[in-house]
């Protein structure tokens, strides 16, 4: 049975890994690569760096990071932030992530999807989107970028939907009202994606406790669940969340 | 000395550093020159197959590992090349390398209701084994039902059931592990399934 997997966040700035609540106020929390590794032994099933101000200045991606990181952990993990090109795709890959998570490129340059997907396939090209409450919009959410400074005309449905038949493999959905909150994740919007896409959809923002993650996994449908503050904060291990997840009656890898 | 076939297919750098970390030595080239002194092969690949059996074409690899294994010298395939050692594709209606007697079909040619059920294709996470006809050398130590890493559209058809030595339950039963003398392939990837996984590297090539 294929299991439900539980991913780990680390945004990264300047080489460190930083988080903040709401996308603001962001704090050193660490060296990326030690944490990778110690998530690796925690049993986390994938991983997913943020260069967070990449897109921001338009900078390219962070390929020393992700060539150590590719060295040490043997599980697969995605790279997002400053990806706008198929050469920043590809020096990504080669360096060592199985996957690029495209987010404000993807929104300017649709194209990238596509080109992206032809050449590496669709599981390499995952979508990152942020999203939030919006009534005036048709499913009730719209679509960020940069980091959540800048506001789009994209629906998030539409966007999700638009994004998969271009060529993404996958979609994580970053709740920008959850975000950082640990109140739980967006329930309502992540079903909502989850049901009328394709591909996988990863649940981010607002989890908080293994109950949040549960629910994510169920009720939100989503095939996988993003955690970061959790964990970073010491206050639970990979293993642990894991544990409660499976008597929850969640399927796992332990 | 461990090779590492190298046909511009996909993420090869990943096995590389996987022996690496493993304390194993080998050599990785484009050239199948390079890797004739080698006694173990491993013959990774990511990405579509008619391209790849192109790429084997233009390389000489495609003779070169014919003859490898027409001396029965050993061989692991994993994911795209755990693939086309079979006779044929559907990706790409693709004629392979035909080490093998048998075919590799889309999960919709198999079964078309994977599609009606919102079953996800590809087939892509992590997903447990059971072990099947006795199992294989290369999974020796590994715990039972231990999760690997797929991703993949497309499932291994053998003609010869017996040698499917693990399956993995995704709507139908996909073959995960093969054995055939000494061809061996898995369908998921070892170089990027953890701790057990990389058991299963250093069972092919440690003897």
């Amino acid at each position: 049975m294929l299991k439900k997997r539980i991913i780990v966040c680390l945004d990264v700035k300047d080489g460190r890994t930083t988080k903040g609540v709401k996308f603001q106020n962001n704090i050193d929390i660490g060296d990326p690569v030690q944490m990778a590794r110690e998530y690796y032994k925690q049993g986390v099933d994938e991983l997913v760096f943020y260069d967070i101000i990449a897109s921001a200045r338009g900078r390219g991606p962070i390929l020393d990071l992700i060539s150590r990181v590719a060295s040490e952990v043997f599980i697969p993990f995605c790279v997002g932030g400053g990806i706008g090109s198929v050469e920043d795709i590809r020096s990504t890959i080669l360096a060592g992530a199985e996957k690029v998570s495209l987010n404000s490129k993807a929104v300017q340059k649709p194209e990238l999807i596509k080109e992206g997907a032809a050449i590496f396939g669709n599981q390499c090209i995952v979508l990152g989107m942020d999203a939030a409450k919006d009534e005036a919009m048709p499913s009730g959410y719209r679509v960020y970028i940069n980091g959540g400074r800048v506001k789009t005309d994209l629906d998030a449905l539409e966007w999700a939907k638009k994004a998969v038949d271009l060529g993404a493999g996958e979609i994580v959905l970053n709740s920008m009202d959850a975000d950082g909150t640990k109140d739980g994740y967006e329930i309502n919007l992540t079903r909502m994606i989850a049901e009328n896409v394709s591909v996988p959809v990863i649940a981010s923002g607002g989890g908080g406790t293994p109950e949040h993650l549960a629910q994510a996994l169920t009720e939100g449908k989503a095939d996988a669940a993003l955690i970061a503050t959790m964990v970073h904060s010491g206050q639970y291990t990979v293993g642990a969340i894991k544990e409660s997840l499976k008597n929850q009656g969640v399927p796992v890898r332990l | 000395m461990i090779g590492i076939v190298d046909y511009n297919a996909g993420n090869i750098k990943s096995v590389e550093r996987a022996l690496t970390a493993l304390g194993i030595s080998y050599v990785i080239s484009k050239n199948p020159e390079d890797l004739k002194d080698c006694s173990k092969l491993i013959f990774p690949g990511v990405g579509e197959a008619a391209y790849a059996m192109d790429q084997l074409k233009k390389s000489g690899f495609d003779v070169f590992l014919r003859n490898w294994v027409k001396e029965s010298k050993p061989l692991l395939g994993i994911c795209l090349g755990s693939q086309i050692i079979f006779e044929y594709s559907e990706e790409g209606d693709t004629q392979c390398l035909g080490f093998i007697k048998g075919k590799i079909r889309h999960f919709n040619s198999l079964d078309d209701s994977m599609v009606k059920k919102g079953i996800k294709i590809p087939h892509m996470g992590w997903n447990n084994i059971t072990e099947q006809n006795g199992g294989s050398k290369i999974l020796a130590n590994v715990p039972k039902d231990s999760d690997f890493y797929f991703v993949h559209s497309y499932v291994i058809c053998p003609e010869d059931k017996s040698i499917v030595k693990a399956t993995a339950d995704y709507e139908v039963q996909v073959p995960a592990v093969i054995q055939c003398g000494n061809i061996y392939a898995c369908q998921f990837h070892p170089e990027k399934s953890g701790e057990k996984g990389m058991m299963i590297l250093r069972n092919f090539c440690e003897d």
